[in-house]
């Protein structure tokens, strides 16, 4: 009877699975990459590799000396402390953070800029006790300005209706309203003294949000060419909630995280941040291989520094408030070794 | 999972040249490998040392880079976060917003 070794599923469930299993699974998560997004799959050595580290018996698995990368961890903190500064503390002392981020709780610029001289003092005052690069960050959250919360009719509503014209003429004026707030929160940052702003989770409400996004991080290069720009997204595809927004000649909707770098690219950011999906109901030897695989062509030909998003349900670390350690450090470790990511 | 990830593939931050390399890439664009070698050119160490705690620490406290302060060991009478980060911005030859926004307030300009 074949050895079953511990791993784990999507959600970060443990289970049993057999080396042929594992091996099995890799491929087929590469083939799922190149089914979606016509990528090139994992070569036969790097799936060789993938098979040595999720096959391995060990509780951890790390990278080789040389080989570490920069960790940006955005949304440093938990809220547990109560202390928004302290925990930037924590993070730069105590959990080897290469780069923090100042946040507020309800992480939208929408909501910052109803905060904002609280939050540039808070800003102002971490600089004063921390070392290391402090961005501060937000997600655009384009849905924001929709009915109810917002002033806007609501696209999502409209759509149903088969009033595209209107939903689309409805995401074109909330994206005017979202680039106000994120110009208003960039500029005040970077006056308290900010070291990089961070667009969180761009494309969350798709192309719109994403299009307001890249406008926003355009002007803030222009003017400020010495501020740090990341642009993390919020999933792998961008989903076309308008249809037929374009930023710089390009269609944004239905971009895979290739397409993605390069708007961002020419947007002016300094460094872009994927996101790949997890399947919780894959094994995470399937979801990191299809991380892999969608990955690798966007650090080929990236030009800025690419940090993957690696956190719960992204990035091949399993969904669950408490990535277990065996699973996140198999997930770090082949990120960096298969897809010579510059950080996460 | 944040120690996680420092552990299995992470630079080290303070504790090694983590910051640093990171405001190459954030302020400059570069890539991990020029990164880390602009950084390790600046600093006069081998690309080895910059993850090395032990190399790092002794680099960061003859430069005035900042350091961690550790149980028993505090470096009262060394740079601390502002002023390491003066030292920061000169070493590396790179503009570091909130020192400029310090002389500016301070009147150094």
């Amino acid at each position: 009877m074949a050895q079953r070794i511990p791993t784990r599923l999507g959600d970060g469930s443990l289970v049993e699975m057999t080396r042929a299993e594992v091996e099995a699974d890799l491929s087929a998560g590469s083939e799922a990459a190149v089914k979606r997004a016509k990528v090139e799959p994992l070569g036969q050595d790097e799936l060789d590799h993938l098979l040595d580290i999720f096959t391995s018996p060990t509780k951890f698995s790390a990278v080789d000396y040389g080989d570490e990368v920069v960790l940006s961890f955005d949304g440093s903190g938990n809220s547990d402390i109560g202390a928004p500064i302290l925990e930037q503390v924590v993070y730069q002392n105590h959990h080897g953070a290469d780069m923090i981020e100042l946040w507020h709780h309800d992480y939208s610029y929408k909501a910052v800029r109803t905060v904002l001289s609280f939050q540039t003092q808070m800003l102002k005052d971490a600089q004063q006790q921390t070392v290391i690069p402090l961005n501060y960050g937000a997600m655009p959250d384009l849905g924001r300005y929709s009915k109810p919360d917002g002033p806007i009719p609501n696209w999502s509503e409209l759509m149903p209706l088969g009033k595209i014209a209107e939903a689309r003429e409805a995401q074109l004026e909330a994206a005017e309203h979202l680039e106000k707030d994120m110009w208003c929160v960039a500029e005040a940052m970077i006056a308290a003294g900010v070291d990089g702003l961070d667009f969180d989770t761009a494309g969350a409400a798709g192309d719109a949000d994403l299009l307001a996004t890249l406008r926003t991080v355009r002007r803030v290069r222009d003017k400020y060419p010495d501020i740090g720009v990341e642009i993390g997204q919020a999933a792998e595809l961008v989903l076309g909630m308008h249809g037929e927004l374009q930023f710089e000649g390009t269609r944004l909707a239905g971009q895979w995280p290739l397409g993605q770098l390069k708007a961002c690219e020419a947007a002016g950011a300094t460094i872009f941040g994927p996101a790949v999906n997890v399947n919780t109901t894959k094994s995470l030897a399937w979801n990191t291989a299809r991380a892999c695989a969608l990955l690798k062509p966007v650090t080929a030909e990236a030009t800025i520094p690419v940090h993957v998003n690696a956190g719960m349900g992204v990035g091949g670390v399993p969904m669950t408030p408490y990535p277990p350690v065996d699973a996140t450090s198999r997930a770090s470790r082949a990120l960096v070794d298969i897809c010579k990511v510059d950080g996460l | 999972m944040a120690s996680t990830h420092a552990l299995a593939s992470g630079m080290g931050g303070m504790r090694t040249a983590g910051d640093l390399v990171a405001r190459m890439q954030m302020t400059r664009g570069l890539r991990l490998p020029q990164a880390k070698q602009y950084v390790a050119d600046k600093l006069g160490c081998s690309v080895a040392d910059l993850g090395d705690t032990v190399a790092m620490h002794d680099i960061r406290r003859d430069l005035g880079l900042g350091r961690i302060t550790v149980q028993d060991l505090t470096y009262a009478d060394h740079p601390g976060a502002m002023e390491a980060k003066f030292h920061i911005a000169e070493v590396l030859d790179l503009p570091i917003n909130c020192v400029r926004r310090f002389k500016e307030h301070a009147g150094l300009d």
